[in-house]
């Protein structure tokens, strides 16, 4: 294993965004740095650390431990380094002999309320105060203190008042106050880099402690969502990892890639020999800027939890146990059934599902394995359920099936609109960085059915939010393009020269049409015509406007038509092709771009390139010695369908759970019981493997190399940081089972991988494990023409020539409230939980949400007799199942609200099959449900628990 | 028969039995018949005879103090004449006000706080009408001529102050008033704010007008609640007679104030501590860079001054910068109001102009202790200034002067300490009041003070090593601090130390 440790030195301050260059004298070397920049981080830049405490370069400058004092000559005293910043000419000196007295003397006073059981304490080798004391040369205390904040107890054993207890509240990370310096490093990283303010300093003098939340309140019972940048901001041992005080100190540290979201935060983990000692934000990560969330941060323990299945296992039918077997007499099990399947019920009757949360290279041998070997198109992903649209929408009108930016393109935006995403619960990072940027000034606009978290918190809010009635976004969209359009607040020379004249003007006569006012739509969408004219205004006149979008936005039956809309707004208003602007899909998993990129899709080959192009044909065929079939496979919906009426028998289906997490449970459970081979390859027995016959185990993101492509496009490296606990790596696997149906692959690493992508993929083409080594990570397309990558896209042009613009005319979803079904259902994500838990429920995660809630407006309780906390029934016409209700009125009347990630719930039984017309992705956003009072679980659930049960039992292994 | 007093609504006077006096005057002239016009005026500044009831004769006004409810009956017996024995004549002729040089306070106790007539009538607005006339720069120009420094302690030019702020590019620029007056022996904020209210708001008008400023803070400590109400009820009579609010004197000139009200911490009369408290957050000090000269309240362009500083300009601009840097010596230009208070025998305030030795001031105008025994040492400059041993009786009051001899002028505070005084007891509370008081930000202060406390109590014990402990931990606090409650806790302490090393050594003796 190799340690790709990257010196990551802390600065001290942030860096200076200034052009301006000053010159001055460190110590007697001179030294060039932009206007703004510290003398303390002007002097790092020199090589000469100036001793620091509450300085560093995450946060701003504070300027209280004064250990970074200088003396500056022609100027009177002592001023901190951190707090003063450069001027041209300035000669400073960062140790003098009255310096170096000061700073002594300041250590002194430190020491003087510290325990000194250095070598017991979990910081020991890893503290900054350690290493000042040591850095200034403090050799004595001469204090006799009485006063501490450290001793439990007075030398007569009388309680100090003064000590606090350790506060173990939070699972992950301990709070030890006695080792407390009150630097205020935690709660300035609350605020300044989390934007959560759940920390302050309470007391002042002598009393002034880290406090989370109001007296009384621990970290667990404060606002602290856990994000761990307090942690990390920590000099000392107070904020400690629990896993590094259980463990020790790491040894050494390895770069790679969250497998959460799709915001792509860079981590070190931090190892001792193959343990995970902790996962440390990456400083130098570009998505993430040295900040991560709970989840990626501190929930990687479902990789070693007990329920993660290690060996292979088969069972002839789904109604018999588990066996445990060999890995060759599972994979030929396994190629057997499909052979004979593919023999009985022809070449196109089996398929393939690949993951976004499995790695670029994963992804490609999985489509490459139907596409070669199954010799058919019938590959599709889970990116079908989330993002499809995306995809489409983006392809049509901008050319690219892509967002347009980078994140750090947040830190220019002066008005951003959020439609349909939450990301303070979804991409907190993002959202981080977001409210950063509100806080500076920013405008925010949320189009969202909820009051989520974006419109209202410490500190943000949204100008206008836009609080739709489920099921309204292209009605609403459509009406703020009207305002924009009627109000000739569009940028005509940005539309004249970059789109196609003849196409806005047949759009610009469609949405100037007075039914799509927000006069006229106000009915139907809930959203008050004033403030939708507002929020048109404000986002139209905005300097840089941006918009980010989630599944609040694709998850239609029109969300296709939703993204459209987005792109019109956009092009209408110029904001397109700088820093600050764009259209930003905020993407659920980690590599729903990169799955999509890699030719998962039953119609497109790697680089979204149509199967019916003999020309890209040919590039894989003559690679792979086989003929490709010019016929689009089948989408996962069709797969089933079709598996229901008994012509698709076989499923290799690779890191996703299409029972829990696909619409219509009674309808995928159907499917699944139909086939005659369901391959599941994940690290879980999760609820499709309950209709599996062959498990395959699978590894974590810690346990291979590959590459994750994030929102933005980014291609980040995932490195091995220990060896698979199931014997082998994913993409490992999938070769042996193509090489178990007589493929002959020889890939010997995910590298070799890469390069077949490289060399199939024009936007791609650059891109190798060595050239990402070198970058660091890369945005693509990353080719000769862009060999840097490609951060911001349509910059000259838009890709596919000129701009599109295509009418947007909405449609109400059949999916209709009425007498039965008075409520609609909307479902979303907690920050806590990830997608359907198989892996956040297996950690500490749960102590924030173990069971989904049903979010119910006062008034619908009222009328249906519910009390907060009520077990209550929820019914639509495809399922239902039961949970608990919180009453709140962060959703309107007549919308209730809910999370999938618990399958107890299983929130997707009420679901429908409803989706989106052009790509199928499901219309989990809406549904009409009723809200009843419950006794207890629903029948289904019932059944549902004893047949899991049933389906999980492993015989013991045979000796 | 008719009769017009006056009676301080001061909050010494009132401390003294000035409602009081109120009550039995009110009660005493119904019982006469006699129709009495009581005046509410601030106080003249002679605490040692408050309460201080004026009546206003054809001469002039005539003083009688200190009065006490039970002396009302047999004033009134008197006739209010001269012949009584807490009579002291006209009180302009009374020598601890008469050898004063009143310009700040020209009018404090004269006029009637809350109305606006009298203050014109007394001189008041033509400093703030000639500034309507002159542009910001010439106001600046006019500030910066006389000399005038900032009067809360740090001595900083007003006008060059200012001047950053009028150079600065900012869509709104604020005025802030620092008010929190905490230093022990200092009251002059509160007597200007309490008996010429006015002076304050049409010194902040001019500052405004000046720098390009539409709005105005008083930030006044929670302990002042008379300077309070008078501040309300003067903004608000300033915003009705079209002193204050969209067009000040119909010039069309934009400037408002608002009162803000401290919440007890002494920390808060440090300017940036003062901001962040007027912002709603923890009152810590803010680290300088940034000046909030340029980003100061919100992160605005914002003149912090305190009330005297901006009191003294209407002065300045009535009667010109030439005529104010008349006064003085040296660097120290003008007039400054000293408040003499401690242990002394004629307490109060003092305006005269810079320059007066210690000892005079001491001696003279305090006329010693109150307790008749030997002047030990005098505290000047607020908790943080160093106490002067007679010996340096001969320096001369001013900000140069003071520094010289390793002590402050501060915001003019005086506390007189006679010979009984334990100067190491002195020099612990210092420390404790830098313990208690400090914000807790910066590590010398925060720690630094509870151990001084307790290396000050090694010493008392007879701990032969603690003095170096204690000359080590100055020297970080003095050097290391943020701000100046820790810069300058080490003032009281050393000079304790250096002037009266017998009062360290006693425990010491004691022990062997």
């Amino acid at each position: 294993m190799k340690d790709f440790i990257i010196p990551d030195a802390d600065y001290g301050t942030p860096a200076s965004k200034s052009k301006e260059m000053v010159t001055l004298t460190v110590d007697g070397f001179a030294v060039t740095v932009p206007a703004g920049t510290s003398i303390m981080r002007a002097a790092k830049e020199a090589g000469i650390s100036v001793p620091k405490l509450c300085a560093t370069d995450s946060v701003d400058a504070f300027g209280s431990c004064r250990l970074c004092l200088v003396e500056i000559e022609g100027r009177a005293g002592t001023p901190a380094s951190c707090t003063t910043p450069v001027a041209p000419g300035i000669v400073v000196h960062t140790q003098t002999s009255k310096l170096k007295t000061l700073r002594k003397g300041v250590m002194e006073l430190y020491i003087s309320d510290h325990p000194l059981d250095c070598l017991t304490c979990a910081a020991n080798g890893d503290c900054e105060l350690q290493d000042m004391a040591g850095a200034v040369g403090l050799r004595d205390v001469r204090y006799e203190a009485k006063e501490t904040h450290f001793r439990a107890a007075d030398t007569s054993g009388e309680a100090n008042l003064q000590w606090l207890p350790k506060d173990d509240s939070n699972p992950y990370f301990s709070y030890d106050p006695s080792k407390c310096i009150v630097c205020s490093r935690c709660v300035r990283a609350c605020e300044e880099v989390q934007g959560t303010f759940a920390l302050t300093i309470e007391g002042r003098g002598w009393d002034s402690r880290v406090s989370p939340g109001m007296s009384g309140d621990d970290f667990l019972s404060s606002d602290c969502v856990s994000c761990g940048a307090c942690v990390q901001a920590c000099p000392t041992a107070t904020l400690s990892e629990k896993s590094l005080i259980e463990i020790g100190t790491p040894s050494h540290s390895v770069i790679t890639t969250c497998a959460y979201c799709g915001v792509g935060c860079s981590f070190k983990a931090e190892m001792r020999g193959d343990e995970l000692v902790r996962m440390v934000p990456y400083k130098h990560g570009k998505a993430n800027r040295g900040h991560s969330c709970v989840k990626g941060r501190f929930a990687y323990g479902y990789a070693s939890h007990k329920d993660r299945i290690l060996k292979p296992m088969i069972r002839e039918t789904i109604s018999e146990p588990w066996r445990e077997v060999t890995w060759e007499v599972a994979l030929s099990f396994a190629a057997d059934r499909l052979k004979a399947t593919q023999v009985k019920y022809g070449k196109e009757s089996v398929g393939v599902i690949t993951s976004s949360r499995c790695t670029n290279e994963e992804t490609y041998l999985v489509q490459k394995l139907t596409r070669a070997v199954f010799m058919n198109n019938n590959t599709d992903t889970c990116a079908r359920v989330c993002h499809s649209p995306t995809g489409y929408g983006l392809g049509q009108t901008f050319g690219t099936s892509a967002g347009t930016q980078d994140f750090d393109s947040v830190e220019e935006t002066d008005v951003a609109l959020i439609i349909g995403a939450n990301p303070a619960s979804a991409h907190p990072v993002f959202a981080s960085r977001l409210k950063k940027r509100l806080r500076q000034g920013a405008k925010l606009i949320v189009v969202d059915p909820r009051r989520t978290e974006m419109v209202q918190s410490n500190h943000i809010m949204a100008e206008h939010h836009l609080a739709l009635r489920p099921g309204t976004n292209v009605a609403v969209v459509t009406a703020l393009a009207h305002v924009i359009v009627t109000e000739g607040l569009m940028d005509e020379e940005f539309i004249r020269t970059r789109c196609d004249w003849d196409e806005f003007q047949d759009y610009a006569e469609f949405v100037s049409d007075p039914r799509h006012s927000p006069e006229a739509t106000a009915d139907y969408t809930g959203v008050p015509a004033a403030e939708l004219r507002k929020a048109a205004r404000l986002y139209a006149g905005a300097r840089n406007g941006s918009i980010y979008y989630g599944l609040g936005v694709t998850e239609h039956s029109q969300g296709s038509t939703t993204v459209i809309g987005i792109a019109n707004l956009a092009m209408l208003t110029g904001n397109i092709g700088r820093p600050g602007v764009g259209v930003n899909p905020l993407r659920g998993q980690n590599n729903v771009q990169g799955s999509c990129d890699m030719g998962s899709f039953p119609h497109e080959l790697p680089g979204y390139r149509h199967v019916k192009n003999a020309d890209v044909r040919a590039i894989y065929e003559n690679l792979w010695g086989v003929e490709i079939s010019s016929e689009p496979g089948l989408r996962i919906p069709n797969m089933l369908d079709a598996a229901v009426e008994g012509t698709f028998k076989g499923l290799y289906c690779q890191g996703e759970d299409i029972l829990q997490s696909d619409p219509d449970t009674h309808h995928v459970a159907a499917g699944l019981a139909a086939m005659d081979i369901v391959i599941v390859h994940d690290l879980f027995l999760n609820e499709t493997a309950n209709y599996a016959h062959v498990f395959l185990p699978g590894s974590t993101f810690l346990e291979k190399d590959g590459t994750f492509t994030n929102a933005e496009r980014r291609i980040n490296r995932v490195r091995k940081v220990m060896a698979p606990k199931n014997g082998f790596a994913d993409c490992e696997i999938t070769q042996m089972l193509a090489n178990a149906m007589g493929a002959g692959w020889t890939y010997t690493h995910p590298s070799q991988i890469m390069d077949e992508i490289a060399a199939t993929t024009p936007s791609f083409a650059k891109v190798s494990y060595e050239y990402l080594e070198e970058m660091g990570s890369v945005q693509w397309p990353c080719n000769d023409a862009a060999p840097e990558g490609t951060p911001l896209v349509h910059v000259n042009g838009f890709v596919r020539g000129k701009g599109k613009f295509i009418r947007t005319e909405y449609v109400a979803t059949d999916e209709k409230t009425g007498p039965r079904f008075p409520l609609l259902l909307t479902t979303g994500r907690i920050l806590s939980q990830y997608n359907v838990g198989a892996q956040t429920r297996r950690t500490e995660n749960n102590v924030w949400h173990d069971q989904d809630i049903l979010e119910i407006h006062p008034h619908d309780a009222e009328l249906r007799g519910v009390k907060d906390g009520d077990f209550v029934r929820l019914a639509s016409r495809a399922g239902e199942t039961t949970l608990r209700a919180e009453i709140t009125d962060r959703v309107s009347p007549g919308v209730v609200y809910t999370t999938f990630h618990h399958p107890t719930t299983q929130a997707n039984v009420v679901t429908t099959d409803f989706s989106d017309w052009a790509t199928n992705c499901p219309e989990y956003k809406v549904t009409a449900v009723q809200v009843s009072p419950s006794n207890g679980p629903s029948e289904w659930q019932v059944e549902y628990d004893a047949q899991a049960a049933a389906a999980r039992r492993i015989l013991p292994a045979a000796e | 028969m008719s009769l017009k007093l006056y009676i301080p609504r001061d909050a010494a006077a009132k401390a003294l039995g000035a409602e009081a006096v109120v009550q039995a005057v009110k009660a005493e002239a119904a019982k006469r018949g006699i129709d009495v016009t009581i005046v509410r005026n601030g106080s003249r500044g002679m605490v040692f005879l408050e309460p201080l009831v004026e009546v206003e004769r054809e001469a002039g006004r005539f003083a009688f103090g200190p009065v006490s409810a039970s002396d009302v009956a047999s004033l009134f017996e008197a006739g209010w004449g001269t012949g009584h024995p807490l009579s002291h004549g006209l009180t302009e002729d009374i020598l601890f006000l008469k050898s004063q040089t009143r310009l700040t306070f020209q009018r404090c106790g004269v006029i009637d706080p809350l109305s606006l007539g009298d203050y014109e009538a007394h001189g008041g607005l033509i400093g703030l009408r000639r500034a309507l006339s002159m542009s910001g720069a010439e106001i600046v120009a006019e500030v910066t001529d006389s000399g005038l420094r900032g009067r809360g302690g740090a001595g900083f030019p007003t006008g060059i102050k200012w001047k950053t702020v009028a150079d600065a590019k900012a869509e709104q620029k604020y005025i802030v008033v620092n008010a929190d007056e905490g230093d022990s022996a200092t009251f002059a904020d509160r007597m200007i704010m309490e008996g010429d209210p006015f002076t304050l708001i049409e010194g902040m008008i001019i500052a405004g007008i000046a720098v390009g400023a539409t709005k105005g803070y008083v930030y006044i400590r929670s302990e002042y609640p008379d300077a309070i109400e008078v501040m309300e009820r003067a903004v608000n009579n300033g915003r009705a007679l079209g002193l204050l609010g969209p067009s000040v004197l119909g010039s069309g000139m934009v400037f408002d104030i608002e009162i803000r009200v401290g919440a007890g911490a002494y920390v808060c009369g440090e300017e940036t501590s003062l901001l962040n408290s007027l912002e709603g957050k923890r009152g810590v000090v803010r680290a300088k860079p940034p000046l909030p000269a340029l980003q100061g309240f919100m992160g605005r362009p914002t003149v912090v001054n305190n009330v005297i500083s901006l009191a003294t300009v209407p002065v300045i601009l009535e009667k010109g910068a030439a005529f104010y840097k008349n006064f003085g010596l040296g660097r120290s230009r003008g007039t400054i109001p000293l408040q003499i208070a401690g242990n002394v025998k004629f307490g109060g305030l003092y305006e005269t102009a810079f320059g007066l030795t210690l000892g005079e001031i001491v001696d003279k105008i305090g006329g010693g202790t109150a307790s008749g025994r030997p002047v030990k040492a005098v505290q000047v400059g607020g908790p943080l200034g160093a106490y002067f041993p007679r010996a340096l009786f001969v320096t001369p009051f001013g900000y140069e002067e003071f520094a010289g001899k390793d002590g402050l002028v501060g915001h003019a505070g005086l506390t007189v300490f006679d010979d009984s005084t334990d100067m190491l007891k002195m020099a612990r509370f210092a420390l404790e009041f830098c313990a208690i008081e400090s914000c807790g930000k910066c590590t010398p202060c925060r720690i630094g003070a509870v151990r001084g406390v307790e290396t000050v109590d090694r010493i008392a014990a007879g701990d032969p090593t603690a003095m170096p402990i204690l000359t080590d931990l100055c020297n970080t606090m003095k050097f290391g601090s943020l701000c100046a409650l820790g810069g300058f806790t080490p003032y009281p302490v050393m000079s304790a130390v250096t002037h009266f090393p017998d009062d360290f050594s006693r425990a010491k003796e004691a022990a062997e």
